[in-house]
Parts: C-alpha cells; sequence; structure tokens
C-alpha cells in the first residue's frame, strides 16, 4: 500500500494510504477513491451510495465554496498545489478549517517540499506527499522550528499577542501570591 | 521606538538558526543553487553581478542608535566599509560572501535587526511616514499601525506565496511622505464625521513596467478592523491574482482588470465572513504596541531660539541648510532635521560607516534616540531641538552629509542600475552625479526650488522614475545606454504617473536635457509655482520643444 506522511500530536509519521487517487481519464478501481471535484459533483452521490469513502481532489484554480455542503461527508479533501510558489492551497486549505469547520484529512499534493512545512501545517493541512523525498522526522522538525507565531491560523498556535497576555497574567498571579505570603 | 521583547528575540534567533542550517547544506553540496535560491531570497539574499547583495529590513524606516552603529560595524566587516539605503528604506550591502551571511544575520539580530521578507512574493516591509511622531501635522502615529503589521505580516502561513511582492504604506497626515498611492495598499489615517479614527484604504498602486495610481476602495475602515480587512484584500489577492504571468502579478492588474468598484465588492464580501473576534488584533495588544510610541517628553521651549538666530546670522551654509532641510516640529523650540544622502557626486542612497556612526551619535545626543530612513533615501533626524541645530549641521558638515539640497535639483533618486543590477539596462548613478554637479551651485538650485528627479536602470522603476517630476529611465538602444525621459509624475498627495516626452535620448544628451527643462520652467513660471505646477499649467509642449528642438 502507498504511504504518505500524516500528522499527529507527536509528530508526523508514515501512514498506509487506503485511497487511490483515480485521474479523471481513468475509469474507477474498487474501494476507497479520491476523485476530482468535476468528477466528484458528477458521480459522487452514486459512489458514496455503493458504500465506499470518496475523498476529492481540488485543483489551485477550484474554489472550495463549490464543495462546501458535501464537506461534512467527505474523509478527505486533497489540495493540489502546481508549483511550491502557487500559495492558492493555503487559503483553500485555511477556507476548509476556519470558515466550514472540516474536520476530515487535508493533504497537499504536488509540488509539497518540507520548506513549506511550517506554512502548510499553520493553514490546516494534516497530511503530505512530499515531492522531495522528505522523510517524517524532517517534517516534524520543519514545524518545530520556530517557538512563536505572530498570527491567528487553523492551528490554533496561540500567537505571540496571547503568549504575552498569558505571560502578564501569570506574572500578576506570582505578585499576587508573594504579596499574600 | 518598538522594543522587541523576549518572544520578539527568539522568533529571530530560530530564524537565523534555520537559515544557518541552510547555508551550511549548500556550502556542503547537500543542496543545489536551485533548491536554495528561494530559502536564501527568503532572507534577503540576491545574487548580483559581482558578489551576493544583502537587503536589511528598517521596519517602517525607523533606527535606533545600537542599530545603526551595527550597520556601521557590517559595512566595515563583511563589505567596502558602506551600505546603500533604498527607495524601500531597506538597507543592501552589496558586496556579501555567502559564507558570511548567516554570522551577518546573528549580529544584526542582536540588534533587533533581520532580511525577513525583504525579498520574494510576500509582505515586504511596511513603509510609513519619516516624520511620524514629530510633525504637527498627523492625527495619529502611523508607526502604531506599521508595527502592526509588521507583527501580523512576519511569516503568514496563507500570504508567503502571493503571485507577487506586496508593498504596503501607511500615512496620517495630509501631505503625503509615504508614496501611499504608489503602494499595493495605501492606508491613510482620516477621521470620521463622528470623529471616530479610520483609514482610507488604497488598493493596486504600483510602478514597475504598467504604473498605476491605487484606487480608494473604503473612505472610512475603523482603525480597530485593519487585520480583518488586509486579509480581505490578500485573500482575494491570493485566490484570483494571475500567476501564468509575472509581469501582470501585481495586485494593480487584478484591481484595473476587475475594476476598482468590483475589487472591492469582492473584498467587502470576503470581509464580511470574517470572524472579526479572530482575525483583529484585540485592544490589549494594540495598546501594548502603542505604548512603546507615546510621544516622548518634550522640554518646553521657546518658539525661537536666540543661540540658533545668532549662528545663523553667521554662518550662511547654516542659514541654508535651515532653509531647505529643517522642517517644523510639533513641539514649540524643536525641529525636524533632513540629512540628504545626496552629496552632488556620490553616490544616492550611500552612507559609509563613518557618516551612519556620526547619525547614531547625533540621534542619541540630540534626537531622542530616534533616527528615520525616507523612501527618497534620506535621513531624518525627528526631534532636534533648535538649540542644538549649529552643532549637529556642524557633526554633519565634518562627515559630508551637510548637503542643503533636500528636495532640490540634486536631491535625486536612482536606483543602483547596472552598476550592481543584474536587471539594468543602463546606468543610473553616474546619470545622478552628472546631473547633480551640473545643479552643484546652491544659489541655482534654490532658485529652482522643489524638483524631484528619479532614475531607474530598467523598467523595473526600483528609482520611481514614473512619479519624478522629471523621470529619466534607462533603456538599451543596441548595446548602448540611451533613456527615456517622463514629465510631471508625482507620489505625493497628488500621485500622478508622468507622461512619456519623447523619443529616448543618448546618455551623453541627458544632463543637458535637463538643463533644456528647467529653463523652459525658469521661462514659464508664475510667482509661488513649482516645476510641477508650471508643468501642469502650459502643459509637456513647451518642454518637448525645448528638448528636442536641437534635434530636428
Ligand atoms: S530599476 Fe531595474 S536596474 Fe534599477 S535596481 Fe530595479 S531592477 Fe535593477
Amino acid at each position: 500500500m502507498p504511504k504518505y506522511i500524516r500528522l499527529a500530536a507527536e509528530g508526523a509519521a508514515w501512514a498506509d494510504d487506503r485511497f487511490t487517487a483515480v485521474p479523471d481519464e481513468e475509469s474507477l478501481p474498487p474501494g476507497d477513491v479520491i476523485v476530482s471535484l468535476k468528477r466528484f459533483l458528477a458521480e459522487g452521490d452514486a459512489l458514496q451510495a455503493e458504500g465506499r469513502e470518496v475523498g476529492v481532489r481540488i485543483a489551485a484554480s477550484e474554489e472550495i465554496e463549490d464543495l462546501a455542503y458535501d464537506l461534512p461527508r467527505l474523509p478527505v479533501v486533497t489540495v493540489v498545489c502546481p508549483k511550491f510558489s502557487d500559495g492558492r492551497a493555503y487559503t483553500t486549505a485555511s477556507l476548509l478549517r476556519e470558515r466550514y469547520g472540516y474536520k476530515g484529512e487535508v493533504r497537499a499534493v504536488g509540488d509539497v517540499l518540507r520548506e513549506q512545512a511550517g506554512f502548510m501545517v499553520r493553514c490546516g493541512f494534516d497530511a503530505f506527499e512530499p515531492a522531495d523525498g522528505s522523510t517524517p522526522e524532517q517534517w516534524t522538525q520543519a514545524t518545530r522550528r520556530f517557538r512563536h507565531v505572530y498570527q491567528r491560523a487553523a492551528d490554533h498556535r496561540p500567537p505571540a499577542f496571547e503568549e504575552r497576555q498569558a505571560q502578564d497574567k501569570a506574572a500578576e498571579a506570582a505578585e499576587v501570591k508573594s504579596h499574600a505570603v | 521606538m518598538y522594543r522587541y521583547d523576549a518572544l520578539d528575540k527568539e522568533f529571530l534567533a530560530d530564524r537565523v538558526s534555520e537559515f544557518r542550517h541552510q547555508v551550511t547544506r549548500r556550502l556542503a553540496g547537500e543542496i543545489t543553487e536551485d533548491q536554495f535560491k528561494p530559502l536564501r531570497l527568503m532572507n534577503g539574499l540576491y545574487l548580483q553581478l559581482h558578489a551576493y547583495m544583502l537587503r536589511i529590513a528598517i521596519p517602517y524606516g525607523t533606527l535606533n542608535p545600537a542599530q545603526l552603529r551595527k550597520l556601521a560595524e557590517v559595512a566595515r566587516t563583511y563589505d567596502k566599509g558602506y551600505g546603500h539605503f533604498t527607495t524601500r528604506t531597506n538597507l543592501q550591502f552589496h558586496w556579501i560572501k555567502l559564507r558570511d551571511a548567516p554570522d551577518i544575520l546573528a549580529s544584526l539580530a542582536e540588534v533587533d535587526l533581520h532580511a525577513i521578507q525583504t525579498s520574494g512574493n510576500c509582505i515586504r516591509n511596511t513603509t510609513a511616514d519619516p516624520y511620524a511622531g514629530a510633525t504637527a501635522e498627523e492625527l495619529d502615529d502611523p508607526r502604531v499601525w506599521a508595527e502592526v503589521i509588521r507583527q501580523w505580516s512576519t511569516l503568514h502561513p496563507e500570504f508567503s506565496f502571493l503571485p507577487r511582492k506586496f508593498k504596503i504604506a501607511v500615512t496620517a497626515s495630509v501631505k503625503d511622505r509615504t508614496a501611499a498611492r504608489t503602494h499595493d495598499i495605501g492606508l491613510a489615517l482620516r477621521r470620521g464625521r463622528d470623529g471616530a479614527l479610520g483609514f482610507e484604504v488604497m488598493v493596486g498602486g504600483g510602478l514597475g513596467r504598467s504604473p498605476h495610481i491605487g484606487s480608494t476602495i473604503r473612505e472610512h475602515l475603523p482603525a480597530g478592523r485593519l487585520l480583518s480587512y488586509l486579509q480581505a484584500i490578500l485573500r482575494v489577492y491570493n485566490r484570483h491574482g494571475r500567476r501564468d504571468n509575472k509581469f501582470k502579478a501585481r495586485v494593480k492588474i487584478l484591481v484595473a482588470s476587475l475594476g476598482a468598484e468590483e475589487f472591492g465588492r469582492q473584498v467587502e464580501a470576503e470581509w464580511a465572513q470574517i470572524d472579526p473576534a479572530s482575525a483583529d488584533l484585540p485592544d490589549t495588544e494594540l495598546a501594548r504596541i502603542r505604548g512603546f510610541f507615546a510621544p516622548a517628553g518634550f522640554e518646553v521651549l521657546p518658539a525661537v531660539s536666540a543661540k540658533l538666530e545668532a549662528a545663523k546670522a553667521a554662518d550662511p551654509a547654516l542659514a541654508r541648510f535651515l532653509r531647505n532641510n529643517v522642517h517644523p516640529h510639533k513641539a514649540s523650540g524643536y525641529a525636524i532635521v533632513d540629512i540628504a544622502l545626496k552629496t552632488p557626486g556620490e553616490t544616492p542612497g550611500d552612507a559609509t560607516a563613518e557618516q551612519m556612526e556620526t547619525v547614531a551619535d547625533l540621534a542619541e545626543r540630540y534626537s531622542q534616540g530616534e533616527a528615520r530612513v525616507t523612501h527618497e533615501q534620506n535621513l531624518v533626524l525627528p526631534h532636534v531641538r533648535l538649540d542644538d541645530l549649529p552643532a549637529v549641521h556642524e557633526a554633519l558638515k565634518a562627515v559630508g552629509l551637510a548637503s542643503a539640497n533636500a528636495n532640490l535639483i540634486s536631491d535625486i533618486i536612482a536606483c543602483p542600475g547596472l552598476d550592481y543590477c543584474a536587471l539594468a539596462n543602463a546606468r543610473a548613478i553616474p546619470i545622478a552625479q552628472h546631473i547633480a554637479q551640473r545643479f552643484a551651485d546652491q544659489d541655482v538650485a534654490e532658485d529652482i526650488g522643489e524638483l524631484k528627479i528619479k532614475i531607474s536602470g530598467c523598467i523595473n522603476a526600483c528609482g520611481h522614475h514614473h512619479v519624478g517630476h522629471i523621470g529619466i529611465l534607462g533603456v538599451d538602444k543596441k548595446g548602448e545606454e540611451f533613456y527615456q525621459l517622463t514629465l510631471g509624475g508625482s507620489g505625493a498627495e497628488d500621485a500622478e504617473v508622468g507622461k512619456i516626452l519623447g523619443p529616448a535620448i543618448h546618455a551623453s544628451r541627458v544632463t543637458d536635457a535637463i538643463d533644456d527643462l528647467v529653463a523652459v520652467y525658469l521661462r514659464e513660471r508664475q510667482p509661488g509655482e513649482r516645476f510641477l505646477d508650471t508643468y501642469r499649467r502650459t502643459g509637456i509642449a513647451p518642454f518637448k520643444e525645448a528638448v528636442y528642438a536641437e534635434v530636428h
């Protein structure tokens, strides 16, 4: 079974890919599949009625809004990065997580490089098919490179301004305590 | 000014160690130049004609003495003893070795300086009014908002791979010293009818090969909603900006093709869906940042300094410096001082290590520890007591920084051009030097008055030639350096793109052509008119005739 990198609380790890990604021009194999948005909109209901799990592949130019109503029944959405410098995938992932509250897997495919790991994880990607042969260890490392972040994002890491507030509160509490003694 | 706390410092330290790791991998041959290029560019390191160039961000153009001294130290240790201030208020070192870059960045981090987002298709260093906190004209301190934007945009996960680079300017005065309408987003602080503070939001300005003046898409955005609105603009741009053609990828092209109204509508529609509670900065953090920019304690001083008046009467050079380079301050008895990095014959924007150190000393001693960089490649001491002006002038003179030509014909903006830049068609610096020398006579220059000449070595327009009162653009004609002149541009509140005067002229004729243009102005001008005003009244015809008459 093919493998891909899956993110978990304790770090990234290899995972078995039970889905077959099917290009539009190919006929569908049995089992769980990932199909294009176009194919999903045409055949999705029928496929799911067969009892299989169906994921959707979103091209960089496609709008995630078109998938809004179907998201609750999708186990995975793969977002295509045609080139690492094409940043549309980041908005797609952010919208999936933040606007639509999507809880399934959001997988990055295409020109996915470990140098983007930090940005991708922050936007809500939790699965990766890297194009540079990088390993889960390298992904884990790459996502932990910065101790602080400056803005709220889909990963819910507290930004610097929240850390500062928490520090202030802790300092105040310590002060109150020291006065009490 | 803003001071880094432990969090900001740790962030920077992480960035430096990340880059050190990447450089080590490159030097060991573990990654190719192709793979390394995007990584070094994210740290402001370019490969130029002769060496690496390192571009250091100077957030909203504000420097403290320790930072200036550090820049001087880097100039001495790793470069040829000088640095170049750019039209984006950054500082460039042009003679850097790759293996030194991590050490340089580590050393800069000691004084909270870095090169993050000084290149690449991301949100670049934000521009703010260089007179912020010192001019009486402003409604609010624009640096507060520029700092808010700096933090928000730093390694922004969603907006680090935009279609193209993205520049933001913030101004709070009627007189616009940031060229806001030539930025991707220009923000002008305004009071609403109810007195509430808000931003006029202008989008889609930019120079380069298709110059555009930004359009207002919102007259009054409540100030506290700034970040969510920026997010909406960036999101529309990130999704719909063109990615098929680098030359059509800036937001100005998207705004022009949709129309400002439709672009604004899409932004508002996106904005309406963003949750303010998660996207806007909490008031507590805004207050924390604002605290750093609290007005400095100014002494209560008389509006006229007897000491200064006496010195002025005795020294015509000082009097001239006061006329041209010194501007009113909001506090009585203080002044704002422009330091022109434009000594005729020198490279516009260059400063030696010694000059940087002198400015650091002056800032420390006389300007409440602050210096600024302007987009016109000059420096500013924002808070100088009138009593101290003679001493400041003397000290500047001693290091060749007392040119009394701010805003005059010899205060020329020029990009590095063919002397350094791999993209250039023609040289810019020697043209600037030649013109400045022709008009070195200060009486003549003062008689001509405000005249902004801006020179770019190629169509990328880093020298902002489109918005020069006179713009000069280097073009290549069969291997020879030719220059196209434009007239009537402005980057200020009356922003406009200049019009092409006629066919490009040979390098050897440029200075004479400027002479001709000035002669027409002196002949045609009416009392009180600047060059730009006369041009706007008479139109281009008399100027064109003067320059091209001899050719026919
Ligand atoms: S305008 Fe052209 S020549 Fe000048 S610095 Fe920019 S890219 Fe280089």
